[in-house]
């Protein structure tokens, strides 16, 4: 579904990714762990099409298409979803409002008729259980004043309206409770079909007990340095990414 | 160009829509402007005497006055003398009621979308269509006025109805107010007038609708809502021109009475012709519109949605002077290309627990410049006088301006004047998170700017508010910044 071959991409003339490599096919589960600064948001910025981050090298092509080829805006609605890191506010637009404009922006490019009121109430009604999202927050303006496990929260219902192919998950577990974490995960795992991918980006193996990943990767100096499964998150936990980056660098344990 | 101002200028560069302008024969004064041309207005509209009298006074003293400087815009000078004041489509014999009106001059309103036809009228809302000079049909008319309402056109008015003109006439905005307001006494052709009788709400939305159609003649229009006690009316003004190269003078003047208890809404949506891309052409949108909360516990509200006019001077104000009455200003004025608005308004606080509310957004796009000029003034008798003025700027873009002028001046030690003022840009990041979501760059835009301004687009009455959105994505079309 997903292959990135030796991606290369720099912000104001610093690269800060320096040959990634990914194959992801339906049905899966990939974790991307790594240190901080080590590129992991960068990196789900540039799927995305994040203006500020130029490609240098490399190629990404999304379902057979050429994703970097496409405006933001297309990859979105060729469904690839990104749940930020930092969600953003946007003063006097409710979540329903933001949420509707995306809904029927998606389905015009797919061909589909646009939902009307009474439809898409109902879809949301149905998603609002899936993540046990309080109406009151839907009514609000989008993320303004939300305590941050709100706004991720938030993401990861977006996500369960617009139903992506490729869900890339920023960190969404930082920032919320025990409960939440569960609920998102479970929300999460709700999703999961055979058909559609996930990217998970977390620094604790916490999360990973609820949404188990099929691979579990390393990001290090814009690099994927290591790949494995689920007991590799393990390992990390336990030891640190000091034995990864002496690897690396070619010294011994 | 990064790609946001590069998605700002495809929006900003939209073409004016309403810019067509239609032939039909016309009542011209000559070009130019002296004693002989108010004469001649005044004779060519039957005015009584005292009408006449008062024009002439007005413009006596309007030929002492100079043009405003003061106000942060700039425009060539304006040559007076190669005005024409008046501009009317001839019509074949006064019009008694709508169906009566030349088919040609309606179809002017059916291609603005303004259906004059009662029929087909949205229900609830009564118009007043004014093209150039005058007034060419008031719908409603005989429902309104088995309640007493009056609205018609300010001729009409002068006829019908003179001991009410003559009482309120000039009664809030004097004619030696400003410079503007002095011309607009001296040459002012026609307008709505508007009148609701003691205890009356009136049932449907009253509107006027202003239409430039004439070329080189500057529209000058006056209009006058009286509320008697315990009476209630919403008011809608809505304007467009078509689109010519060079600059056209709109000097309106409008005064709102409100009497004891007495509650006016009154709403703009003006949408003159801004000018090209390069700045080229664009009405003067140089008005004074002031209201009197006369009687106690009275309640005046302006909300406007100001998109057009290549250079804007505009101060919707309440003079608060019944004890607990209330003033209300709501604003959203965008600029975009080369316009220049500068806007704002003025609470006079007189009475005693008098309170007002000042809510300005300002949005500036292109080359434009915005700017907000408020005064609130607590006088000595205003015990616990409140206000709270929230100006908030969005800019677009890095070639635009915003500029912020309050001015506060207190009188009355009990009095609490709160204000707030923030200043931010539409960000990278808020378009990049709509896109991901799927939301093209223009609708990002639009679902954001309509989110920064709802505050204001809520005053509106339900259609207007849809319309005023429209309208404000319209006017930022190609300028995501
Ligand atoms: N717009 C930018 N301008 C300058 N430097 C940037 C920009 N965006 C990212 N960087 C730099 O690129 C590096 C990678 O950042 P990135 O956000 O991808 O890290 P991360 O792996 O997501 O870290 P964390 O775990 O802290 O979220 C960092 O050193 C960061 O400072
Ligand atoms: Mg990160």
């Amino acid at each position: 579904m997903l292959s990135v071959k030796n991606l290369h991409a720099s912000v104001e003339g610093t690269a800060i990714l320096n040959g990634i490599n990914l194959e992801i096919k339906p049905g899966e589960v990939h974790a991307i762990m790594g240190p901080n600064g080590s590129g992991k948001s960068t990196l789900a910025s540039v799927l995305a099409g994040r203006e500020e981050y130029e490609v240098t090298a490399g190629e990404v092509t999304f379902k057979g298409k050429d994703l970097l080829e496409l405006s933001p805006e297309d990859r979105a609605r060729e469904g690839v979803f990104l749940a930020f890191q930092y969600p953003v506010e946007i003063p006097g637009v409710s979540s329903t409002n933001f949420l509707r404009t995306a809904v029927n922006q998606v389905r015009e490019y797919r061909g589909q008729e646009p939902l009307d009121a009474v439809k898409f109430l109902s879809l949301m009604k149905e998603k609002m259980k899936l993540v046990e999202i309080d109406q009151k927050l839907l009514s609000r303006a989008l993320n303004e004043g939300f305590s941050g496990g709100e706004k991720k929260k938030n993401e990861i219902f977006q996500m369960a309206v617009l139903e992506p192919t490729l869900s890339i998950l920023d960190e969404t577990d930082s920032g919320l409770d025990i409960d939440a974490l569960k609920v998102v995960a479970h929300g999460v795992n709700q999703l999961k079909s055979k058909d559609n991918a996930t990217i998970v980006v977390t620094h604790y193996q916490r999360l990973l007990d609820y949404i188990v990943p099929d691979y579990v990767h390393v990001l290090f100096n814009g690099q994927i340095v290591k790949s494995g499964t689920k007991e590799l998150a393990l390992e990390l936990e336990e030891k640190g990414y000091d034995w990864i980056k002496d690897e690396v660098s070619g010294t011994a344990v | 160009m990064s790609k946001d101002n590069q998605i700002l200028e495809e929006f900003t560069s939209k073409e004016y829509e309403h810019g067509w302008s239609v032939n039909y024969e016309a009542d011209e004064a000559p070009v130019g402007l002296n004693e002989d041309t108010i004469r001649w207005i005044s004779s060519k509209k039957e005015e009584p005497q005292w009408l006449l009298d008062w024009r002439l006074k007005a413009f006596r003293h309007w030929e002492k006055m100079k043009e405003p400087t003061w106000p942060n815009v700039s425009y060539p000078k304006i040559d007076y003398q190669k005005l024409r004041y008046y501009s009317a489509p001839k019509q074949k014999s006064k019009p008694k009621n709508i169906d009566e009106v030349d088919p040609e001059l309606l179809k002017i309103y059916e291609r603005l979308g303004i259906s004059l036809n009662e029929q087909k009228r949205l229900q609830g809302i009564a118009v007043d269509a004014v093209l150039d000079s005058v007034s060419v049909g008031t719908t409603f008319k005989d429902t309104l006025s088995k309640l007493g309402v009056i609205f018609c056109s300010f001729s009409e008015a002068v006829k019908e109805h003179p001991e009410l003109v003559k009482k309120y006439l000039g009664s809030v905005v004097p004619a030696t107010d400003n410079y503007f307001a002095a011309l607009n006494s001296a040459v002012f052709s026609d307008g709505s007038f508007c009148y609701i009788p003691k205890g009356v709400r009136c049932p449907m939305e009253l509107s006027t609708y202003f239409r430039i159609n004439a070329a080189n003649t500057g529209q000058f229009e006056r209009t006058l809502i009286i509320a008697e006690d315990k009476s209630y009316v919403s008011y809608l003004e809505g304007c467009t021109a078509p689109q010519r190269d060079e600059n056209q003078l709109h000097a309106a003047v409008v005064e709102i009475y409100a009497a004891e208890n007495a509650e006016v809404k009154y709403s703009t949506v003006q949408n003159w012709f801004p000018g090209d891309k390069n700045g080229k052409g664009g009405i003067y949108n140089f008005v004074t519109k002031r209201g009197i909360c006369a009687g106690d516990h009275a309640k005046i509200s302006w909300t406007q949605v100001e998109t057009g006019s290549a250079v804007t001077w505009k101060y919707p104000s309440c003079i608060l002077k019944g004890d607990h009455s209330i003033g209300e200003f709501y604003s959203v004025a965008v600029t975009n290309n080369y316009q220049q608005a500068d806007t704002g308004t003025k609470m006079i606080h007189i009475g005693k627990n008098t309170k007002s509310r000042i809510v300005s957004k300002g949005i500036s796009a292109g080359k434009s410049q915005n700017s907000y000029r408020g005064q609130v003034q607590i006088m000595k008798r205003a015990v616990n006088a409140r206000n709270f003025s929230q100006c908030d700027s969005l800019l677009m873009g890095n070639n635009c301006g915003a500029h912020t002028f309050p001015y506060i001046d207190i009188h009355n030690s009990t009095a609490q004047v709160e204000h707030e003022a923030t200043t931010s840009k539409i960000g990278e990041d808020q378009i990049f998170y709509c896109n991901q979501r799927g939301i093209d760059s223009e609708d990002a835009v639009a679902l954001i700017v309509n989110g920064y301004a709802k505050e204001v687009l809520n005053q509106l009455p339900m259609e207007f508010a849809v319309e005023a959105q429209k309208l404000l994505a319209l006017t930022l079309e190609g300028s995501v910044g």
